[in-house]
């Protein structure tokens, strides 16, 4: 201690040595209390809220980038069902369209048939009828002119009778 | 650590040499104003060699300038007296410092409350018996010590008072700040805000979390406090007029202070780790009584080493610019001045800076201490 | 004076060797900062701790020649 006391410099004054003690510790404790804990706590306030403000700002990219691709998704979705639907509609036509040809062919063969069938009733008929004319015409002709010609009686029914043999009806 | 943010703007350099520049220049006018009074009372006293007596002279004055003082010289004559307070053997004696004039040579015996006193050298002793040879009541051993006992002093000096500057300073700006953040929450910060902020910031970042790991909470008022402390007194310290001029920071005392705080916090924090470090180091158990007593001694000499090494620092700051200037009244000739001004301008632009490194190391250094005490595994 | 003068020899012999402490300590920070230039703030740390350190030495030397000299009463 006898060394340390040579020089005023380097010998520590008790009554400063005192006052700074008390000045720091009151300062010390003031500030901890008053200062440093608001402006920590405001700093790490802050940084949490920047932090915070990012990870959203990130997450909200996120979530865009999602909802973009879904409603990609949609919207490739619905163009297949919009093809699909167009698809189906062009086979329905088809056949449809196929059906009604199909339809159409038969019934007409049909008709055609029914008509054939008809023509040749009529023509059956009108057959008939015609044969019944020609007999009849030819019989009133035939009686008509063997009546002028053929005034006996007998004869004229002998040669009748062999005429009607040679006319045969075909 | 990126000290870039705080030193890199140009505005900052511009004024900080510009406040240096001014500084200096009234610290000049003032210097010469007290050492032209000092040699002027040399040479008065014609009987002494001339350059002895100098020398003498311009050493006592830089001591002078460095050391506590019981009034505040502003300049020529004009002085503030401060209150004197001391605790003798009958109590409390209270005074104003020049309620007995300016005798500090110790050869008056003054009484105060009736005590008897005198005042040698700026401090105050209980006087010898008779006067001695030198005409004054101090009695001094074969080796020039002092033999005389002297009351506990406990004045308000000069460097109490920059302390209490500094206290109310710092109470001002940072509750002023703490409001600020209070008032403009989760808002960017504006004015003194914004200054101050980064270094906050640093001293989190950069101090705090690398040498405390998580556990930097806990310690960041401290760390904070003393960081600031030291910055303000050290920069107060190179102010060379009133607000400053009291070199607090240069004092051994309150570095002692300092560290003492540092050590109380390490002992108090350290743990069961810490302490085996200590008492079971990681040696032979035949080299413990070798280990163990320099483990002990580390103990101590870490925070002496702060104490010594922030005192060392300011303190030769000051030393070397006293000294430069003093150049002028040594060699006695002005055109001195036109190598010693710029040199001086130049020391203390580099004094600002190791005024804030000097907080830095301060802080850091009692941050990894802490942190060293704290530590749950050992470091090999 | 004697004392002092000594005390003053040793203070300088102390920061002759703190010099060249402080100076390989930078040297060598530079070295690693332009090498690595993405680490240079942890160097700079580093370096300033162990400047620290060594200037301590070179204090403790002031220091002492603080208490050689104090006799100037």
């Amino acid at each position: 201690m006898t060394l340390l006391a040579l020089n005023p410099l380097v010998s520590p004054d008790p009554g400063l040595f005192i006052w700074s003690t008390v000045a720091f510790l009151i300062l010390f404790f003031l500030l901890s209390k008053f200062a440093w804990k608001p402006i920590v706590q405001a700093l790490d306030e802050r940084e949490r809220s920047i932090e915070d403000a990012l990870s959203k700002a990130e997450m909200a990219k996120a979530e865009m980038a999602k909802l973009i691709s879904e409603n990609e998704d949609l919207l490739r979705e619905a163009r297949l069902e919009r093809d699909n639907i167009l698809k189906e509609a062009k086979e329905i036509k088809d056949q449809i369209i196929n059906d009604a040809k199909d339809s159409a062919k038969t019934e007409g063969a049909k008709l055609i048939e029914k008509a054939k069938d008809e023509i040749n009733n009529q023509k059956l008929a009108a057959m008939a009828e015609i044969k019944n004319q020609v007999s009849t015409l030819s019989l009133d002709i035939a009686e008509k002119v063997l009546r002028k010609q053929f005034e006996d009686q007998d004869k004229q029914q002998a040669l009748v009778n062999d005429l009607l043999k040679e006319v045969k009806l075909n | 650590m990126d000290l870039s943010h705080i030193f890199n703007s140009k505005k900052f350099f511009s004024k900080s040499f510009c406040a240096v520049l001014f500084s200096l220049l009234s610290f000049t006018a003032f210097s010469q104003e007290h050492t032209s009074a000092d040699t002027a009372h040399a040479e008065t006293s014609v009987a002494h060699a001339e350059g002895e007596e100098k020398e003498e002279d311009i050493s006592q004055m830089i001591l002078h300038h460095i050391a506590d003082s019981h009034e505040w010289h502003f300049f020529g004559d004009v002085s503030v007296p401060l209150p004197v307070i001391l605790y003798t053997e009958n109590g409390l004696v209270t005074f104003l410092s020049n309620k007995f004039g300016h005798n500090d040579h110790g050869t008056e015996v003054i009484n105060a409350d009736g005590v008897n006193l005198v005042n040698y050298h700026g401090k105050y002793y209980y006087p010898s018996a008779v006067k001695g040879a030198d005409g004054t009541y101090i009695t001094h051993d074969s080796k020039g010590d002092i033999l005389n006992t002297k009351p506990l002093d406990i004045s308000i000096t000069k460097n109490v008072v920059s302390l209490l500057i500094s206290v109310i300073v710092l109470l001002v700006v940072f509750i002023g700040i703490a409001n600020a953040y209070k008032k403009r929450e989760g808002k960017a910060p504006k004015g003194l805000q914004s200054i101050l902020e980064p270094i906050i910031l640093f001293v989190r970042d950069d101090i705090a979390k690398p040498q405390l790991g998580y556990r930097y909470k806990g310690f960041m008022p401290y760390l904070l406090t003393v960081f600031f402390f030291v910055w303000l007194n050290n920069l107060m310290g190179l102010i060379p007029f009133f607000p400053g001029g009291a070199n607090l920071t240069g004092n051994i005392a309150v570095t002692m202070m300092l560290a003492l705080c540092t050590f109380v916090l390490t002992t108090i924090n350290g743990n069961k780790n810490y302490w085996g470090h200590v008492f079971t180091p990681h040696v032979p158990w035949w080299l413990y009584p070798l280990m163990i007593p320099v483990e002990i001694i580390g103990l101590f000499t870490k925070p002496i080493a702060l104490m010594i090494r922030l005192f060392a620092n300011i303190t030769a700051g000051h030393i070397l610019i006293l000294s430069l200037i003093s150049l002028i009244f040594i060699i006695k000739s002005v055109l001195v001045a036109g190598v010693a001004i710029p040199f001086v301008l130049f020391i203390s632009v580099i004094e600002l800076v190791v005024g804030f490194i000097q907080a830095f190391i301060f802080t850091i250094l009692s941050a990894l201490f802490i942190g060293m005490a704290v530590e749950e595994h050992a470091e090999h | 004076m004697i004392v002092g003068s000594i005390a003053g020899i040793g203070a300088g012999l102390a920061a002759i060797g703190a010099g060249i402490g402080i100076g390989s300590i930078g040297g060598k920070a530079m070295e690693g900062m332009a090498r690595q230039p993405e680490a240079a703030s942890k160097i700079q740390t580093a370096m300033l701790i162990a400047a620290a350190f060594v200037e301590a030495v070179a204090l403790f030397a002031v220091v002492v020649a603080f208490l050689g000299t104090g006799q100037v009463n």
